[in-house]
């Protein structure tokens, strides 16, 4: 194993600016064609990392990576993965920023140690075991980054995806739009409930118009949608079945039991006014001059 | 021992629940409920639900019992007012209660009721169509 002390801080700091020319050099000839980093700004990254890899690297050993010594420089690159995310670097271009410090430096040890095989090989290891540890961490907070955004979006998804609209006295629409999964159903499920007892509407149309695909699945949370409402004493009617989904519907076996269906939302607007005993006809022309 | 009041409204029986449903209460319900059905010989039944915050499935089951008991006996069931969050759970718990009528109030509920009684039963005072 490698012994307490590693000479790696001092080599740091002899070499230091060296380093940080060889390793932007290296850098830009890997990502220079994106042209989205500017060697400025990449010139002000790698000194700040390394100089705080140095001062890092003389308090604490590369072991103890997990522990509080190590924060500021895991915040360092949580920082700079999280920016190159947002700017739509890859996974792999990320952790690279990190991986591309390991030719310069290894090429370095060799020089510096020429003349001695086991320091070379400890100095070596040390080094390696680093690099690989920050760069673990850079693709794990690049992931993170990215995660957060898809969580985000997928939250916005769901608040904006789920109205229930009021279209008469006692006839609510839902209109779906998008994939369903049980998150989404259960929201979806939920809110219709909810605006059937606070209007107080026995009639609801969930149209699925706007669902690109009927599985097993989705027919599932489809029907236990209508169970519930029905339990609370609404009939609900599902429209805007395409054909596809129609055929679909009737392959896959599912049953939609004594559910009514109506191939667009007119035809069920049309079916709920009548079960609500209303009628719609044409105004009297106005234009006749009245006696 | 606390029980569920039934009351009476002239052919329709009403039942209230007010309190959370305990699996011996909810039997003692459809004791109850059974023997006024049948000394009355009402026709229907309406079960208030809107104050039951918890269900579990033994107290879905009586419910479904109740109503298909109350068939038997030759009288309507419906359920009404069932909170979403009950609904909820009832269709997670696998629990349609297909065989129970429901509507969202007691208003919904007893026009409900009045819709299901046989014609034939109210009197006859110009029938002769």
């Amino acid at each position: 194993m490698i012994t307490s002390r590693s000479r790696l801080p001092e080599f740091l700091q002899k070499y230091g600016s060296d380093l940080h020319n060889e390793w932007v050099r290296e850098q830009l000839s890997i990502i220079s064609r994106h042209g989205v980093i500017r060697e400025n700004e990449l010139r002000d990254e790698t000194r700040r990392f390394l100089a705080l890899l140095q001062e890092t690297l003389q308090k604490a050993s590369v072991e103890e990576f997990s522990t509080g010594a190590w924060d500021n420089m895991r915040q360092l690159l949580s920082e700079i993965s999280r920016s190159r995310g947002l700017q739509g670097f890859s996974p792999t271009e990320t952790a690279l920023f990190v991986l591309s410090l390991k030719r310069p430096l290894c090429e370095r040890l060799k020089k510096e140690f020429s003349n001695d095989a086991q320091a070379l090989y400890n100095e070596t290891w040390v080094a390696t075991e680093l690099l690989e540890k920050l760069a673990l961490h850079t693709s794990e907070a690049h992931l993170k980054a990215r995660e957060e955004v898809i969580s985000r979006q997928q939250q916005d998804l769901l608040e904006l995806s789920t109205p229930v609209v009021k279209l008469w006295e006692g006839i609510l629409v839902l209109p779906m739009i998008g994939t369903l999964d049980s998150a989404r159903t259960q929201v979806v499920m939920e809110s219709l409930l909810q605006r059937i007892v606070e209007t107080g509407s026995d009639v609801a149309i969930i149209d699925i118009t706007g669902v690109p695909t009927v599985d097993t699945l989705v027919a599932q949370h489809l029907l236990k949608t209508v169970t519930a409402a029905r339990l609370m004493g609404a009939d609900c009617i599902i429209s805007g079945i395409r054909p596809q989904i129609a055929q679909t519907i009737v392959h896959l076996g599912v049953e939609l039991g004594d559910v009514t269906t109506k191939s667009n939302i007119s035809d069920a607007f049309a079916l709920a006014l009548r079960q609500r005993g209303l009628t719609v006809c044409k105004q009297k022309s106005t234009s006749a001059p009245k006696p | 021992m606390e029980r569920i009041p039934i009351l009476r409204m002239g052919e329709f029986l009403l039942v209230t629940i007010q309190v959370d449903m305990h699996d011996r209460l909810a039997l003692t319900l459809q004791d109850d409920l059974t023997a006024a059905i049948s000394k009355n010989s009402s026709r229907g039944v309406l079960i208030d639900i809107s104050s039951l915050e918890i269900v579990d499935s033994f107290i879905g089951r009586t419910l479904g019992n109740i109503s298909a008991m109350a068939r038997v006996l030759d009288a309507a069931t419906v359920v009404v007012g069932m909170r979403p969050a009950v609904a909820i759970t009832l269709v997670e718990l696998g629990m349609a209660l297909s065989g129970v009528r429901t509507a969202l109030n007691v208003e919904k509920g007893m026009q409900l009721l009045q819709e299901c009684l046989p014609p034939k039963l109210q009197e006859d005072d110009d029938s002769s169509d």
